[in-house]
């Protein structure tokens, strides 16, 4: 049943299973998972420690880094804020599920080709959030540097400025960012965001 | 086992030179597809969490420690104390002595350790120990005229106060003066992985991941502290998310881990909370520095003091070695270099990215600046005027020099020829425009190492030796060393590096890897090509391995001054209305030797650069003198720089040939990027507003504040 928000619980929604646990489903990358979590889990946590997929990072545990950014039903958030009881039904994609097999996403090729990457450890989170952003420059979101005059719900032309406003939830401590911008820029001007996600 | 015909593989065809190439990272594959396991990823079977506990006061002795509360919660197996923690030994770095005595040296010491079954229960039981203490009086309050100064006997790399010639007479009779005083607040280093360990003992023979800048010192350092073997000891970084010099040497977490595993007989993961990390894994200390430079009319400098106060804690000394660079810039007959500390009730600071270099150049090439204003000189023209022949502090030649190159080649590719002198001129809106200009520099340092080549029958190679790839892209550049040695592709070298396991070699720190761990690597492959021209017939099946070190080429100290060089360049804009300085170009020209990978090279050159404008405009910490806690301890609070404060940086390099440095006639890169840049920033400011601003970062407030007040 949607809810309010639009969003679909599981079968049955999330099912207490004692005061501290729940069961319920998520589909991460494509594959259902059935589980019973500790309420204080996040989808971070639940990603890292239960299903063995590392490559969503954990930065700094409060949002304030994007390290941990995963896609939610298409929209990039910080899995770290997200309670994992709370996201019954949703599909989550992370940097594991970017690639088609060998094929890398445009996205992964253009960070590998401009060495937008150093140790690397904000690189997923940085490749996710750059997946949200074609999608929603494709949707039509303006953001801050949006021009006012930019008709609304067109999609927005992913310039610099554009890129660089839209990436500043992920930071990069090894300073990459020049080498981010023109990654991103690469992957949209092949057209990764249409029809991307 | 097939071998291969006897003409080949050796030699291995055409000459290829792979050394300079632009080589794609090789373990950039996994890093962008998220398989590239950090040291919290490995989770052996029945693996458990730990959380550790700060002190909440600053000084003092724990008088009771509750952990009835936190025993009782699910899923809790321990709580570690100094009442039940495993005994360690006495070591070099008493940072690592931890939970071993009921005293607090500073605010955030760990004083306890829970460790769960998950990692929801280890943070849960953490918050439910209970510490009383006794408290005393403290201080954690760096004055330049703190009663607890002193000048220490040394800093890395020299004494701690230096004097040529007579610098107060000089100063006294210099037609031009500058006598300045600047301020580098408490920064952190934040690599975007945290501190991480996973510890896992198994018959005796403990087993960890950690996140390090070189797993050789971490061995060596459990060894000591759990008094065991080498032997008895596996330390693998195989991926570190980032150190900046903050995983230089052992950090808590390695310890608690393996501490918190042997107490459980668990395996144990602890990364440590960010929010923890600014009072347990060093920081870079606060420095004030007073410089004073004379020059004649001509501009030429005769008299150069360059003084500076820092702390340390009262658990180890530190030297923030800021007044390094003045010994080694500009010409100066009559020269003071002194460093003054006190060690406070502060966590312990350490290595963070040019330690020294990055705060000490801020003063100078700030100082430099205002003296070109005070003698109407461009401030490149000045620099040139100052060029020493020799290194001023001790007259040895310098290995090579290009700072004078740097600074015109930079100039011509940033446009500075059509700058006007004047501040405060250009105005767009709201915005004042100007531009700055100021040198680095970082010294070149190499430690020995071991490295191992084999040859395989099949006609491939392997290289071995304990590298630790923090981002730089060792891996790469180790395996072009190894094919320019073989003569052969770089596809053909394999490069194992990243734990104890491998041939011992010195950590990732002081821009020194690629150096000490190429030399090794160089001349392991050189005596392995020797070797197989000699070999008559097809190679065993075992092939053939050479294992080699560098100790006797890097004991003996060089006779000459060896140091990169380079020249920053900045445009900014600064909004008279919101006090906000934002940097519009960043352009770098440096000189450092031959560059080995120029798409890894100019990632690092701009990392740096990046760092630095951080430096410049956001980065800032304090100490709350009543808390004792720095203000500034998350990356919501700490403001290292986001995508969208990063303009166009551009990075050069000219080709240096030196033939006194090592087999690549390579020098460190790693730290120069962060050097000159805040200076750079600073200048243009100054450039832009006619303000001068002598206390980073140059934030809002400072800006609008300095406006306000009576042009001086």
């Amino acid at each position: 049943m949607p809810t309010a928000d639009g969003r679909r619980d599981g079968a049955d929604g999330p099912r207490p299973v004692n005061g501290r646990h729940s069961a319920l489903t998520l589909t991460v990358n494509g594959t259902p998972h059935a589980l019973t979590l500790d309420h204080r889990t996040t989808v971070l946590d639940l990603l890292r420690e239960h299903l063995g997929l590392t490559g969503t990072k954990k930065g700094c545990d409060h949002g304030q880094c994007g390290a941990c950014t995963v896609l939610v039903d298409g929209r990039r958030a910080n899995s770290c804020l997200l309670l994992a009881v709370a996201h019954d039904g949703r599909r989550i994609t992370t940097v594991e599920g970017l690639a088609d097999a060998d094929r890398l996403h445009p996205l992964q090729e253009a960070f590998l080709e401009r060495d937008a990457l150093q140790c690397g450890y904000c690189t997923p989170g940085q490749i996710c959030s750059a997946v949200g952003v074609l999608a929603e420059a494709a949707d039509g979101f303006p953001s801050h540097v949006t021009p006012d005059t930019a008709p609304s719900g067109a999609p927005v032309a992913l310039t610099a400025d554009e890129i660089r406003e839209r990436m500043s939830g992920n930071l990069c401590r090894c300073g990459a960012y020049p080498r981010i911008v023109e990654a991103v820029a690469d992957a949209a001007a092949a057209g990764a965001g249409v029809g991307g996600r | 086992m097939s071998h291969p015909p006897e003409e080949a593989p050796f030699p291995p065809g055409p000459p290829p030179h792979p050394l300079g190439d632009p080589l794609v990272r090789r373990e950039g594959r996994e890093k962008v597809t998220g398989t590239a396991r950090y040291a919290a990823e490995h989770t052996p079977d029945g693996c458990a969490y730990a959380w550790p506990v700060p002190a909440t006061v600053v000084r003092g002795r724990i008088t009771e420690l509750d952990t009835g509360a936190a025993l009782a919660l699910p899923g809790v197996i321990a709580v570690l104390t100094h009442e039940n923690a495993p005994r360690l030994a006495p070591t070099g770095d008493p940072t690592l002595a931890l939970l071993q005595e009921d005293r607090v040296p500073h605010r955030g010491w760990y004083v306890a350790l829970a460790v769960a079954d998950t990692l929801e229960a280890a943070r849960d039981a953490a918050e439910a120990v209970q510490v009383s203490y006794a408290t005393e009086p403290h201080d954690v309050t760096l004055t330049a005229d703190h009663p607890r100064l002193y000048v220490p006997a040394e800093v890395f790399g020299g004494p701690g106060a230096r004097e040529r010639g007579d610098f107060d007479a000089a100063f006294a009779a210099a037609p031009a003066t500058v006598d300045v005083t600047y301020t580098v607040p408490p920064l952190h280093n934040h690599p975007m992985e945290p501190h991480a360990a996973t510890a896992l003992w198994t018959h005796g023979h403990l087993t960890v991941h950690d996140s390090s800048q070189g797993a050789t010192r971490v061995r060596e350092d459990l060894a000591a502290l759990f008094k065991l073997g080498q032997d008895q000891i596996t330390v693998h970084s195989e991926h570190v998310g980032g150190g900046f010099g903050s995983k230089g040497t052992p950090r808590p977490q390695v310890v608690l881990a393996a501490m918190a595993a042997r107490h459980t007989g668990r395996p144990v993961k602890l990364a440590l909370p960010r929010r923890h990390l600014p009072a347990v894994v060093g920081h870079r200390a606060p420095t004030l520095h007073r410089v004073r430079l004379g020059a004649g009319p001509d501009g030429v400098i005769t008299a150069l003091a360059h003084e500076i106060v820092t702390h340390t804690s009262t658990v180890a000394e530190f030297v923030e070695q800021a007044a390094m660079p003045a010994r080694i810039m500009y010409t100066s007959p009559h020269s003071r270099t002194v460093h003054r500390l006190a060690a406070l009730d502060v966590p312990t600071p350490s290595w963070m990215r040019a330690p020294g270099e990055a705060p000490g150049m801020y003063a100078l090439e700030s100082a430099v600046d205002e003296l070109a204003v005070v003698l109407d000189l461009d401030p490149i023209d000045l620099r040139i005027r100052n060029e020493p022949g020799t290194e001023p502090d001790t007259g040895r030649p310098f290995s090579s020099r290009h700072l004078v190159d740097c600074l015109r080649a930079g100039a011509a590719r940033f446009g500075w020829s059509s700058r006007d002198p004047r501040p405060a001129v250009r105005r767009q809106g709201d915005l004042l425009l100007g531009t700055g200009v100021a040198a680095a520099t970082y010294p070149v340092q190499i430690s020995a190492t071991d490295a191992e080549a084999h040859a395989a029958a099949d006609g491939t190679f392997r290289v071995r030796v304990n590298a630790t790839d923090i981002g730089t892209g060792a891996r790469t550049v180790l395996a072009q060393i190894a094919a320019a040695a073989l003569g052969a592709p770089a596809d053909r070298v394999r490069v194992e590096i990243g734990s104890s396991d491998l041939p011992p070699a010195v950590l990732a720190g002081g821009s020194t890897g690629t150096a000490s761990w190429g030399w090794a690597v160089h001349k392991a492959c050189t005596v392995l090509l020797a070797r197989l021209r000699e070999h008559r017939g097809p190679l065993p099946a075992e092939g053939v391995t050479v294992t080699e070190d560098t100790r006797r080429e890097t004991e003996q100290p060089s006779p000459y001054s060896r140091h990169a060089f380079g020249a920053v360049f900045a445009e900014v804009q600064v909004d008279t209305r919101t006090g906000e300085v934002r940097a519009r170009r960043l352009l770098g020209q440096y000189a450092a030797g031959h560059i080995l990978n120029p798409r890894t090279a100019r990632s690092q050159f701009v990392g740096g650069m990046v760092m630095g404008l951080g430096m410049a405009l956001t980065e800032d910490s304090a100490l709350d003198p009543v808390y004792g806690d720095f203000t500034a301890r998350d990356l919501a609070a700490y403001h290292v720089p986001a995508c969208a404060d990063v303009p166009a940086i551009e990075a050069h390099w000219l080709d240096e040939e030196d033939p006194h440095l090592n087999p690549m006639g390579s020098k460190g890169i790693g730290e120069i990027g962060i050097v000159g840049t805040p200076a750079a920033i600073g200048n243009a400011v100054w450039h832009a507003t006619g303000v001068r601003l002598r206390d980073l970062p140059l934030t809002p407030d400072r800006i609008l504040t300095a406006r306000a007040a009576p042009l001086t």
